[in-house]
């Protein structure tokens, strides 16, 4: 088991022919994925790399049985990409698009009220299940399978805790990277009630950065309903406020969104935050003895 | 994306939203020009730099004549005006705004955002005006009313007739607030505006409505579309070196401290501050090189870096995914080549081809010190800078 994405699940890449969509086309079908095919308006009818290409979504979806859509289209026809893929039905849409408009993520996420498809993203490195689905762009060889998920504001910081994990010989049920925007689709409260129903997800942690203040809301949420334990880690405790840390979302304004207010509301919830970046691993290893589940993670 | 008072107002008058008449100017003798036009009994003569607390500054003047608008024009061009928006070196005043005085009767707030619990732009009004939001946030939240916007229908009448009753404007000026209200929110979707705040909105003698004040903000990410906006970017009110940056697709942010940081993604750019100011250090920027880095960009991600004469040392944190340890390697060789680089430099590589990046490094003679985790490397270069 794992969250959102196994190997079964059939993808469609949004944008196949664009340079950086290619690249990760291959990536990802060297890891096992099952890519079945591609969506270029224009470019319908023909292939990239053995896969076929089709100008719709609609048609992709109907041709191949497609059930999620990897979006590459470059950031102003990126929310016209959401929405197409949502009108098709998909399960699940993943963008991987940075620098989409904040006013036109508000409108997909209107539109997508009521509708069947789950968005993660935008801005983000996409999804992974160790062995079986790789969706996005992270770099496929640092994942092990195993039992913690993993649940991300930022990409890079995603590979630094898997690959802690995996060094240490724990695995990871599925890893989730939700972008670093101020408005997006799923959220983290979205990842964690799924790793709570996911029979096979152990521990979770959770990543964070400044802005906004979807780490508390989630903490609590974890504090109310969560069986099992969370780690965490806030980034950017030393921004200074007002200034936009590379992710749109990633701003101290107002006074808040600030990383010890998260931080804070984290402990008081029981969630255990690494003093460092360096120690997500180690933090959430120590969690997994004291509650006798680290034998049942270990990757063997 | 910020932009000056005077052009925010500018932009306001072009969609019918109601703000005083005014000019800018860069000249004492231009302020007197625009004084003239004006032709007001009282004219307002304000400095206009990217940071508020301008009046509190003494960057604001009430000018009671034409003699009186020199000499303001004179005082205030120039100056450095320290707010706390600033910072402590302050910013010279480059351009003014001369506007016509009005007969104030009561100041208001009204502002729109994005609120992301939401994910729907929402417009905020008070009764408090003129006062940072902020501390009536803090202070009496229950003076602070909110509409959360749908973006099919837009800001609707009755939610700024609500917002208006709940301020208590006065009857013979609500029709003009909601007219207010509903061009400002036009002016926030139509222009992508992040923030759009008017502080104070004011009612006046003869129940006219008036912005005093604008604080627009723009969406980076939609400046493709708003080549107008885009025009306006002022760089005089930027750092140098953040401009710099940004022509190589770089994201830099200048901080204090005298560790230059050189990351990949921005989340790990953040930690990697966060984990050098754990070891005591001081990180001198944040700065994330992207996906996509070459030698050029890290080439001139050095040069920016060093540029800052603060600087005592660089950490390079690297997290290949997409992007290859080697080809880091190779542009940190490159570029400490062609700089000439003598301050000690930590690399940390890790990921995709790490080996054959530290083999470069290793066998490229130069004076770098590797480390093979965050928290090691952090350790090294404050260590080093010491």
């Amino acid at each position: 088991m794992s969250v959102y994405i196994d190997k079964n699940t059939k993808v469609i890449i949004q944008g196949i022919t664009g340079s950086t969509a290619l690249f990760h086309t291959k990536q990802m079908v060297e890891y096992g994925t099952q890519i079945v095919g591609g969506v270029t308006p224009g470019k319908g009818g023909t292939e990239v790399e053995g896969i076929p290409v089709y100008n719709t979504v609609a048609e992709a979806v109907e041709k191949t049985g497609a059930n999620a859509s990897v979006i590459y289209v470059p950031a102003p026809f990126a929310a016209d990409a959401i929405m197409e893929a949502t009108d098709a039905d998909l399960d699940l849409a993943i963008c991987i698009t940075e620098h989409i408009p904040v006013l036109d993520m508000i409108k997909v996420k209107r539109y997508m009220e009521g509708k069947k498809t789950r968005l993660v993203g935008p801005n983000c490195p996409g999804v992974i299940t160790p062995d079986e689905c790789k969706i996005g762009i992270m770099p496929g060889y640092i994942h092990k399978k195993g039992h913690v998920g993993v649940v991300s504001r930022s990409g890079t910081l995603t590979y630094e805790a898997v690959h802690q994990l995996s060094e240490a010989g724990i695995g990871q049920s599925t890893a989730v990277g939700i972008g670093g925007d101020p408005v997006n689709g799923t959220d983290f409260i979205d990842v964690l009630k799924a790793f709570n129903e996911d029979p096979d997800t152990e521990a979770v942690i959770m990543i964070g950065e400044i802005g906004g203040t979807a780490e508390e809301e989630a903490a609590e949420w974890v504090k109310a309903n969560m069986s099992k334990p969370v780690v965490g880690f806030i980034g950017g405790r030393t921004a200074p406020p007002g200034k936009r840390m590379g992710h749109a979302g990633a701003i101290i304004s107002g006074g808040k969104g600030t990383a010890d207010e998260k931080i804070r509301v984290m402990n008081e919830c029981g969630i255990q935050v690494a003093e460092t970046p360096s120690v997500m691993g180690e933090t959430l290893i120590q969690v997994l003895k004291d509650q006798d589940l680290f034998e049942k993670c270990k990757t063997h | 994306m910020n932009i000056h008072e005077y052009q925010g107002k500018e932009i306001m008058r072009d969609f019918g939203v109601s703000v005083p008449n005014g000019h800018v100017a860069y000249t004492v003798d231009e302020a007197v020009e625009a004084a003239k036009k004006l032709g007001s009994d009282v004219t307002v003569v304000k400095a206009q730099i990217h940071a508020g607390g301008r009046g509190k500054a003494g960057g604001v003047k009430i000018a009671k004549n034409l003699d009186e608008v020199r000499t303001y024009a004179d005082e205030i061009l120039g100056k450095t005006l320290v707010t706390h928006q600033t910072g402590p070196e302050g910013k010279e005043v480059k351009r003014l705004l001369i506007e016509e005085g009005c007969d104030i009767k009561s100041e208001y707030y009204v502002g729109l955002v994005l609120d992301r619990a939401t994910s729907r732009v929402t417009m905020m009004a008070s009764e408090e005006g003129g006062t940072e939001i902020e501390e009536v946030a803090e202070k009496t939240p229950e003076k602070i009313f909110k509409e959360v916007i749908d973006p099919v229908t837009g800001l609707t009448p009755f939610q700024a007739r609500r917002l208006a009753f709940n301020i208590n404007i006065p009857k013979e000026s609500l029709g003009k607030a909601v007219k207010f209200m509903l061009g400002l929110y036009d002016v926030f979707v139509q222009k992508d505006c992040s923030v759009a705040e008017i502080n104070p909105l004011v009612t006046t003698g003869d129940g006219d409505v008036l912005a005093l004040d604008s604080k627009l903000n723009f969406d980076d990410n939609a400046l493709f579309r708003q080549k107008d906006i885009a025009d306006l970017r002022d760089l005089e009110e930027e750092d140098p070196k953040e401009v710099e940056a940004s022509k190589y697709d770089l994201s830099y942010i200048a901080l204090d401290g005298n560790i230059g940081c050189m990351v990949n993604g921005a989340g790990l750019a953040m930690a990697t501050m966060d984990t050098i100011k754990h070891y005591s250090g001081d990180p001198a920027n944040f700065l994330d090189v992207g996906g996509g880095a070459t030698t050029e960009k890290v080439t001139e991600a050095f040069k920016i870096i060093l540029s800052d004469e603060n600087v005592k040392g660089i950490f390079v944190n690297i997290f290949g995914g997409i992007m290859k340890c080697d080809v880091i390697a190779e542009g940190v060789v490159e570029a400490t080549k062609q700089i000439g680089l003598t301050l000690p430099l930590v690399v940390r590589l890790e990921g995709t081809n790490v080996d054959a990046g530290k083999k470069i490094l290793d066998e490229s003679g130069l004076n770098i010190t590797s480390a093979d985790s965050m928290a090691e490397g952090a350790q090294k270069i404050v260590e080093l800078v010491k």
